[in-house]
C-alpha cells in the first residue's frame, strides 16, 4: 500500500491543532488510515488505494483536520482566469488522447516545497496513475516556458531534445534506450508509431509523457514561482480528478489556482473544475445499512467531518472535487460510518436461525479418511501447483494443464494425478524411517469441453505404501477395506500403464464407471523418483465414486 | 513394600550384591548376559538400592599381528631361526621369506631389524640379497627376548600394572604395526545404600514367586488368585509408537469448519480455476486493477479462456461502465469481455461467495456461508511466501443485516477461535463498502493483533448476482499464519513440506 511522508510541522499548522502522539495514533488509525511511524519530526502514514487524494500532506492533513471536527465541511477553492489555451492537436487521439491541465501561481518554492510537490507526483504516479499507464504528470516551471501548449503526436525518430538529468540531446527513440526512466516505462508506448509531446509557443519541447520531462523546461527549481502542471492519459474524467487532487494540495500549500482553455479538435474544456459534485442521498438507505437512527442533519454533520459539504435547496450531498472513490451511495455510508466512529456501534446479533451444513462431498471424503487414520496411515497434504518435469520426465505421463506466467521455478502446472504427488513426497522422504504409509486428498485437473473454463476439476484419494515388502495385495486390502465399509463392491480390469508395473496393476470399476487405478509402481518409474524401496497405490475418484453412490 | 516390585533378573542378581561386587563378578555369579545384569542395576538404582559407579581403565590387548606373534613367534625370530638351520650359508632372501612364512613386508622389517643389531650379515648376488647368521644372531636365539615373554602373557593386561621390563617390551611392540592395542574399558561396581540393608537381611521375601504377566490359562483355571503380581516401575520410559494421523493443516481446517457449522453456515464450493469474470470483475473489481497483473495472478496457459454467461455478462459490463442499475457511478471506460474471459487460478475464496449469491433466490434468504479453501498468488516460494494458501470466510445474506449485525458476528466468531476481544478499523477492500479491518486482542501477547478483514459488499457486486440490493455481511482471514504461530515454526514451508516424521511428532490441533 502506498505511504506519504510528513513533516510534523507543517501537518501540525496545516491540522490547525497538536495532537498528543497516543491521540495522533489513534485517529489515523480510525480514519481509515494506518500509522506506520513517527520518528523525529517525519511522520509515516499508510493511505488505502482508494484515497489517492490524502496520498500529499496536504490532501491527509485536510482530511484529518475535518475527521477531529478543526476545520470540517467542504473547502471553497477560487479559480481565476489565466488566459491561457493548450491546443490539443488530433494527432494524439491514438496514442494518449487526453490531457487536464492547470496553472497554480505564487507558490514560495524551497528545499521543502519541492519535495512535497515530487512527492505528490510520485505517489499519484505510481497508485491512481498505475504507474504512469492511467495518468502521467508533469509540473513546469512557468518562466521558463511560453503559451500557447500544443499536446502532438510525432515519429520519435523526428523530435529531439535534452531529457532530464541526461547529457546530451536524444530522439523520442534514443530516450526508450538510452535513458534510464526511458527504460523503466519505454513498455507504455510499445508498438506505437508516433510518441506524444508538449511543445510551448517557441516548440521548445516540454516533456514526452508518459516518460520524461525536458531537462530545459520541466524542472522547478528555487527561482520558481508559478507552475504548469498537465495530467495526460485515456480518460478525461480520470484526469480531471488527478489533477484536482494535485491543485488543490498546491492551493493549500498558498498557491493560487489558474484555469486554462484546453482547445480540443470537437470541444473547448476549461480545467480545472473544482466544483463539488452533487449526490443524491436516502436516509432510510443510510440508517439501514449502520442500524442506526440518525437525522438528515446529523447525517450532514457527520459528512462534514469527512470533508463534504450540504445543498440546503437541492438536499444534495456535495462531494469534493477531488475525490476519486465515491461513486454511489454506499460510499457515502462509509464515510458516515468513519465519522461517527467505529468503535460507537453496537454489537448486535440478530435472531436468524440457520442451518450449518458441511458440503457434502466433503463429509463423505471424511468417513474415508477416518478409514484410513484407523489403518494406521499418515495423512500429507500436497500443492495444487505442481511440476510438469515430474509429471513427463519422472512419472512418464502426458502433460498436464500449464500455468503461463509462474514464478516459483519447478511449480509450472496445475495437478494432473495424485499418485504423482505422493511419488514426489515419497521422494522427499527418504530420509525417514519406513515403512511409509501415506494418503492424500486433492483436486485433479483435466481438459473437459462441457465446462465454462474448459478444465474439469475432481477430488481424488490417493494412497501409497512404500516399505521393502510393499505390495499388490497389502494395497488391494486397503481398498477392499473402504469398500466394505461402505457397503458396495468394486470391480477390477486389468491395465497396462508406463507407471505401474505389468500384470501387477488394474483399473477400479464402479457400477460400469472407470473411478480409480491401483497397482504396483512400475521400477523405472520409482527410479526417476530416485526411491528405494517398492511402492504400492491406488488412486480413487472421490467426485465420481460420490455421485454413484 | 520393595520385593513387591522386583522383576525376575533384579531377584537374581540380588543374592550377590555387595559393596564394591563388579559388573563382570555379577555376570559370572548370575549366569546372566550383560544387558540382563545392566538393566537388573538400573532398576535397582531407580529403587534407591544401590549406586552404580562407573569409572574407566586403560587395557592392553593383542592387536590381529600381535594374535599372530603370539602363536608363531615374531617375523625376525622367525627369520633367524631358518638362518640358524644352516649357519655356514648365506640364504637367498626368498627362500627365507618362504620357509619362515613371512609376508614380503615383514621379511623387510625383520632384515633391517637384524642388521641394526648385527644379528646377520648379508651380501648382494645377480641383484639378489642373500643373509647368514652372525655370532650376535646366534646368541640372541639363546634366551627368549622381552617382547616375546610379553606377548605370550594372558591378556586384557592394566597398562597402570605394567613392571619395568614389561613396559619396555610394551613400548617396543607399539611402535609395530598391529600387535598391541589399547582399549578403554569400563568398569562398573556398584556400592550399596541403606535400603539395601533390609532388603538383604529378608532373604525370604526374595523367594517368594512372583507372575510377571496375567495369562490366560491362569483366567481360565482361575489359579491367577494364588499368584503374586510383582509392582512395574511406572515411571519407567517405554519404546515410541506412533498411528495414522491427519495433517496438521487438514486439522485446523476440520476445527475451523466446526466453528462454522456450529454458528449455523452452509459450507461454499467451487472450483479453483475461473474465470477472471467471476474472481474479479464479477466482484467490481477494476479491469486496472494491480491485482491482475502477472505478478500477483497465476493465468492458465491453455485453455486461457472461459465462457462467460451470457445474462451476467451484459449486467457486469454495464455496472463497470456506467453503474447499470444500481445508482453507482461505475468506474467509466470500456469493459473488455476478452479481458474477462482469461482462466485464472482463483486469487480469493470470495469468487465462492460471488457464485454463491448468484445462485441463491429472493426467497433462500436470510442465508449464511462458509469456506475455508485454497486460493493462489503467484510468489516465488519462501520461507515467508507460498504460492498457495488458505483463506478462511463466511457471508451472511440478510435483507436486515447492518453494520452492527457485522460487528456482532465478527465478536461471536473470534470468541468460537478463543479471542475474548474484538475491535474494528476502518479498511478498504475493492468489493465492501463500508470495509473494516479486524484486530483482536491476543491474551498471552497482551497486544491487538490485525486478523482479517470485514465489510458489507458493495450494491454493484450483490445487485447484478442476486437481483435485488440486500446488504451481504462478509468476513474472512487467512489461515497459516495462525498455523505457524501455534506450532512456532518461523519458515511458512515447513506447513507443506510433507516430511512424514513431523506429521507424526507434532502436536494436534487443540
Amino acid at each position: 500500500m502506498p505511504t506519504v511522508t510528513l513533516n510534523k510541522t507543517v501537518f501540525e499548522k496545516l491540522v490547525g491543532k497538536k495532537l498528543r502522539i497516543d491521540e495522533l495514533k489513534d485517529r489515523i488509525s480510525m480514519l481509515g488510515t494506518d500509522l506506520e511511524s513517527i520518528e523525529g519530526n517525519e511522520i509515516n502514514v499508510e493511505i488505502f488505494p482508494n484515497r489517492p487524494d490524502m496520498l500529499s500532506e496536504q490532501g491527509f492533513a485536510r482530511a484529518f483536520s475535518s475527521f477531529i471536527g478543526e476545520k470540517t465541511g467542504l473547502r471553497g477553492y477560487d479559480i481565476k482566469k489565466s488566459g491561457e489555451k493548450v491546443i490539443i492537436d488530433k494527432s494524439v487521439s491514438k496514442v494518449r488522447p487526453y490531457t487536464a491541465c492547470a496553472i497554480v501561481k505564487n507558490i514560495k518554492f524551497d528545499d521543502e516545497k519541492i519535495r512535497e510537490v515530487i512527492q505528490i507526483q510520485e505517489k499519484l504516479h505510481v497508485s491512481y496513475g498505475r504507474n504512469r499507464k492511467k495518468v502521467a504528470i508533469g509540473v513546469y516551471p512557468m518562466e521558463k516556458i511560453r503559451f500557447p501548449i500544443t499536446f502532438f503526436a510525432e515519429d520519435p525518430k523526428k523530435v529531439r531534445f535534452l531529457p532530464l538529468e541526461a547529457k546530451r540531446e536524444m530522439t523520442g527513440l534514443q530516450v526508450l534506450s538510452q535513458h534510464p526512466t526511458g527504460r523503466d516505462y519505454g513498455h507504455l508506448l510499445e508498438g506505437q508509431s508516433k510518441f506524444p509531446f508538449f511543445k510551448d509557443a517557441d516548440n521548445k519541447i516540454l516533456s514526452m509523457p508518459p516518460i520524461i520531462n525536458s531537462h530545459d523546461v520541466g524542472k522547478v527549481s528555487e527561482e520558481t514561482k508559478d507552475v504548469f502542471i498537465e495530467c495526460s492519459g485515456f480518460d478525461y474524467d480520470v484526469l480531471a480528478k488527478c489533477l484536482n487532487m494535485i491543485v488543490t494540495a498546491l492551493s493549500d500549500m498558498g498557491g493560487e489556482t489558474y484555469s486554462i482553455e484546453l482547445i480540443y479538435p470537437d470541444k473547448k474544456i476549461t480545467s480545472p473544475n473544482l466544483l463539488p459534485s452533487k449526490m443524491s442521498f436516502d436516509v432510510d438507505y443510510i440508517n439501514k445499512r449502520l442500524g442506526l437512527d440518525l437525522k438528515e442533519k446529523e447525517i450532514v454533520v457527520l459528512l462534514s467531518k469527512m470533508g463534504y459539504g450540504y445543498d440546503n435547496s437541492k438536499r444534495k450531498i456535495l462531494v469534493p472535487s477531488y475525490r476519486a472513490d465515491v461513486l454511489h451511495q454506499i460510499d457515502l455510508v462509509e464515510d458516515i460510518a468513519i465519522a461517527y466512529g467505529y468503535e460507537n456501534f453496537e454489537e448486535t446479533i440478530p435472531k436468524v436461525a440457520t442451518i450449518g451444513q458441511e458440503s457434502k462431498i466433503e463429509s463423505f471424503a471424511k468417513k474415508i479418511v477416518d478409514l484410513l487414520i484407523g489403518l494406521k496411515l499418515t495423512e500429507v497434504y500436497s500443492y495444487n501447483i505442481t511440476s510438469s518435469e515430474a509429471v513427463e520426465k519422472k512419472f512418464l505421463a502426458s502433460k498436464p494443464i500449464m500455468l503461463s506466467n509462474s514464478l516459483s521455478e519447478g511449480f509450472d502446472s496445475v495437478r494432473s494425478s495424485m499418485i504423482c504427488s505422493l511419488l514426489d513426497i515419497l521422494a522427499r522422504n527418504r530420509h525417514n524411517e519406513y515403512p511409509q504409509r501415506i494418503f492424500d486428498l486433492g483436486t485433479v485437473f483435466s481438459r473437459s469441453a462441457k465446462e465454462d473454463t474448459g478444465i474439469k476439476e475432481e477430488l481424488k484419494l490417493a494412497v501409497a505404501l512404500c516399505e521393502e515388502k510393499a505390495n499388490f495385495t497389502d494395497i488391494k486390502q486397503i481398498l477392499d477395506y473402504i469398500f466394505s465399509n461402505l457397503d458396495i463392491k468394486y470391480e477390477l480390469s486389468e491395465l497396462s500403464t508406463k507407471q505401474f508395473l505389468e500384470g501387477r496393476s488394474g483399473e477400479i470399476i464402479f457400477r460400469g464407471k472407470k473411478i480409480g487405478t491401483i497397482g504396483e509402481v512400475h521400477p523405472q518409474v520409482l527410479e526417476n523418483f530416485a526411491i528405494e524401496y517398492p511402492v504400492s497405490t491406488f488412486e480413487l475418484n472421490i467426485t465420481e465414486l460420490h455421485r454413484l453412490i | 513394600m520393595i520385593a513387591d516390585q522386583l522383576h525376575p533378573l533384579e531377584r537374581k542378581v540380588i543374592p550377590f550384591l555387595k559393596d564394591n561386587v563388579s559388573f563382570e563378578e555379577l555376570m559370572e555369579q548370575t549366569k546372566l548376559k550383560d544387558v540382563e545384569v545392566m538393566r537388573a542395576l538400573q532398576w535397582l538404582s531407580n529403587k534407591d538400592i544401590l549406586t552404580i559407579n562407573k569409572s574407566r581403565r586403560e587395557m592392553i590387548a593383542l592387536d590381529d599381528n600381535g594374535l599372530l606373534y603370539a602363536k608363531d613367534g615374531l617375523p625376525e625370530m622367525r627369520f633367524l631361526k631358518v638362518l640358524n638351520k644352516t649357519p655356514e650359508d648365506f640364504v637367498s632372501l626368498d627362500d627365507i621369506q618362504q620357509e619362515a612364512g613371512l609376508s614380503q613386508q615383514e621379511a623387510g622389517v625383520s632384515l633391517g631389524a637384524l642388521k641394526s643389531k648385527v644379528a646377520i650379515s648379508t651380501e648382494n648376488k645377480d641383484k639378489r640379497l642373500f643373509a647368514k647368521i652372525a655370532p650376535q644372531g646366534k646368541k640372541i636365539l639363546e634366551k627368549e627376548s622381552l617382547e616375546e615373554q610379553f606377548l605370550n602373557k594372558s591378556f586384557p593386561i592394566e597398562l597402570s600394572a605394567l613392571k619395568d621390563e614389561e613396559r619396555f617390551a610394551y613400548d617396543n611392540l607399539s611402535k609395530r604395526r598391529q600387535i598391541i592395542k589399547l582399549d578403554s574399558q569400563l568398569i562398573i561396581t556398584i556400592s550399596l545404600k541403606p535400603k539395601a540393608e533390609e532388603l538383604l537381611q529378608d532373604k525370604s521375601s526374595l523367594s517368594v514367586n512372583y507372575e510377571d504377566s496375567i495369562t490366560h490359562e491362569m483366567l481360565k483355571s482361575g489359579n491367577w488368585k494364588d499368584n503374586r503380581f510383582r509392582h512395574y516401575d511406572i515411571k519407567i520410559n517405554v519404546p515410541k509408537i506412533s498411528g495414522g494421523k491427519r495433517h496438521f493443516v487438514r486439522q485446523s481446517i476440520d476445527y475451523i469448519k466446526k466453528v462454522w457449522l456450529e454458528l449455523g453456515f452452509k459450507e461454499m464450493e467451487g472450483n479453483l480455476i475461473q474465470s477472471a469474470f467471476w474472481d474479479l470483475d464479477a466482484l467490481f473489481v477494476p479491469q486496472d486493477h494491480p491485482a491482475r497483473t502477472e505478478q500477483d495472478t497465476f493465468y492458465i496457459k491453455d485453455p486461457a479462456k472461459a465462457k462467460l454467461p451470457a445474462g451476467l455478462k451484459a449486467k457486469i459490463k454495464a455496472i463497470h461502465e456506467t453503474g447499470g442499475d444500481t445508482g453507482s457511478r461505475g468506474w467509466g471506460g470500456k469493459w473488455s469481455e476478452d479481458e474477462a474471459s482469461v482462466n485464472l487460478l482463483r486469487t480469493h475464496t470470495t469468487v465462492l461467495s460471488a457464485r454463491t449469491i448468484a445462485n441463491l433466490k429472493p426467497e433462500d434468504l436470510p442465508a449464511k456461508f462458509f469456506s475455508v479453501n485454497k486460493v493462489f498468488r503467484n510468489e516465488s516460494l519462501t520461507w515467508k511466501h507460498l504460492f498457495e494458501f488458505h483463506q478462511v470466510e463466511g457471508i451472511v445474506i440478510d435483507p436486515n443485516a447492518t453494520l452492527k449485525h457485522l460487528k456482532g458476528y465478527l465478536r461471536e466468531f473470534y470468541q468460537k477461535l478463543g479471542f475474548e476481544k474484538v475491535r474494528m478499523r476502518p479498511a478498504h477492500f475493492p468489493y465492501t463498502e463500508p470495509s473494516l479491518e479486524v484486530d483482536v486482542f491476543h491474551p498471552e501477547k497482551k497486544e491487538w493483533i490485525e486478523l482479517g478483514g470485514a465489510g458489507i459488499f458493495r450494491p454493484e457486486l450483490v445487485k447484478p448476482l442476486l437481483g435485488i440490493e440486500v446488504p451481504v455481511l462478509a468476513w474472512g482471514q487467512g489461515l497459516e499464519r495462525g498455523i505457524m504461530q501455534y506450532y512456532g515454526f518461523d519458515d511458512i514451508r515447513k506447513l507443506y513440506d510433507n516430511d512424514i516424521k513431523t506429521i507424526k511428532e507434532v502436536k494436534i490441533w487443540k
